[in-house]
């Protein structure tokens, strides 16, 4: 694959339910698209080959460690290749809503073996960046029930130890994914920011980091003295 | 792959072109250990009713690449390995698979994936005890396959990788490359190789032959014979 044709960014946000993600990410949409830059939303369990099927088997929780990390999996590079590419190839911001760290973490926390999730998603795009939305666990739990009353099964690694109730199991396992994010943050280069604040917080902290990679590109792309005359206006 | 090591169970691999008769040899097998009176359990490729929808509408729609077509199929190996084949290997019945993994490793790899990729991929399986490599020459699958079929399917004849506009040509080279891949990987995973050019009945008492020698297979008996049910 020709890395130099795909001339948009992949920006990726993550981090638990309730962190706050995905009013992220809608704020960073329309101030993108505010300024004129196309952008592309993807996230897990979207693909158009395996998404309602897997979740119809996640419904009845009928699957296997091993095959719903193959599943995410194969979502992933469905969307991949589907969606991410060809929006990159047209220059477009590929916003994405949590990526392949989520996974991995999931299904190392299960029990899978680290090397060869690794490996499995060795075929994933390297993002332009990657902003980690940390949030203590205890917060995260009012946030969620706040929004359903009810703790996500998944998220509460119900599959995983069953527990009399899903308080006592959701906070210990958000915990342990937050330990494989530690891990993760050593190896990848993603920003950790701090999602203990406001909305508007956080997105002001953002917009400056992306700000700096677009400017970034955009320098480094050869312009017509038009073209500079746009940007500079663009940015004003 | 994953050590050979502490179950009970035994796996039997048939692996072989589309039209080696290899589905009817393992046929064969579990017909004769069923009717001895052995535990056996019977996975065929391609089969997990989870990813069997997805599967289906990938290839309806030409959804699937290279790498989701194989992960794909990985998915549905890995449905069928979690739920039944390991945990029947565990309970100490002999497993017969009809397609194992090196299907994917010879298949996926002439789709475009890289080896050490599939390999990797697939690293959570026990090897089979014994995999049962049905040899035949590339004419006379081609001529079993066409001559029973009304026609040949896009995907099984390797339609999405370019190589014919013609379905039959593009089948020929397809199954060549397969064909090809299989016999790289023969001597690396320890296949057992049947003449599948031999009267299928000749065949048959080969592959009983082996497995005599190769499983105590009293130790399978079930416990209760089970009443001859209509096949």
């Amino acid at each position: 694959m020709n890395l130099d044709s795909l001339s948009g960014q992949l920006i990726v946000v993550e981090g638990a339910d309730g962190s706050g993600r995905s009013t992220q990410i809608n704020l960073l949409r329309n101030w993108l698209e505010r300024r004129g830059f196309p952008t592309v939303n993807v996230g897990l369990k979207r693909s158009m080959l395996v998404s309602r099927e897997l979740e119809a088997a996640m419904q009845g929780n009928i699957l296997g460690t091993r095959t719903l990390s193959l599943f995410y999996a194969t979502d992933f590079a469905d969307q991949l290749e589907n969606r991410i590419l060809p929006a990159l190839r047209a220059g477009f911001i590929v916003l994405a809503d949590r990526y392949i760290y989520t996974l991995m973490a999931r299904a190392i926390v299960r029990g899978i073996e680290p090397d060869w999730i690794q490996e499995v998603y060795s075929i994933a795009l390297v993002p332009d960046a990657v902003f980690y939305i940390a949030v203590t666990p205890e917060i995260l739990v009012e946030r969620n029930l706040r929004k359903h009353a009810v703790l996500d099964y998944w998220e509460s690694g119900m599959d995983m130890d069953r527990s009399t109730n899903m308080y006592d199991s959701f906070i210990p396992y958000q915990k342990k994914i937050q330990r494989q994010f530690r891990q993760m943050q050593k190896v990848y280069a993603f920003e950790t920011v701090n999602g203990n604040r406001t909305p508007r917080a956080i997105q002001k902290d953002l917009q400056a980091k992306i700000e700096s990679i677009l400017n970034g590109k955009m320098a480094a792309a050869v312009e017509t003295p038009t073209e500079i005359e746009q940007r500079e206006r663009m940015f004003a | 792959m994953a050590q050979n090591n502490g179950v009970p169970g035994k796996l039997i691999a048939v692996e072989g072109l589309d039209g080696s008769g290899k589905s009817t040899q393992i046929y064969l097998l579990k017909r004769w250990l069923e009717l001895e009176g052995y535990k056996i359990f019977f996975t065929e490729w391609n089969s997990s009713s989870i990813v069997k929808r997805a599967t289906r509408k990938g290839k309806k729609r030409q959804l699937l690449t290279p790498t989701t077509f194989s992960m794909i199929h990985c998915t549905d190996f890995a449905d069928r390995y979690e739920r039944q084949i390991l945990p029947l290997l565990h309970a100490g019945y002999i497993v017969l698979a009809d397609r194992y993994v090196y299907t994917a490793f010879a298949r996926d790899v002439v789709r475009g994936c890289e080896r050490d990729w599939i390999r990797k991929l697939y690293s959570y399986a026990r090897p089979p005890d014994i995999t049962f490599f049905f040899n035949v020459p590339l004419k006379v699958a081609l001529a079993r396959i066409l001559d029973g079929r009304t026609g040949l399917k896009y995907h099984e004849a390797g339609m999405d990788m370019g190589y014919s506009t013609d379905i039959y040509e593009s089948f020929r080279i397809f199954q060549g490359k397969i064909h090809q891949e299989y016999r790289r990987i023969a001597h690396e995973y320890n296949f057992v190789r049947i003449d599948a050019t031999q009267p299928p009945d000749v065949q048959q008492s080969k592959v009983r032959e082996f497995v005599e020698s190769a499983i105590d297979l009293p130790r399978f008996r079930c416990r209760e014979i089970p009443f001859p049910e209509p096949s």
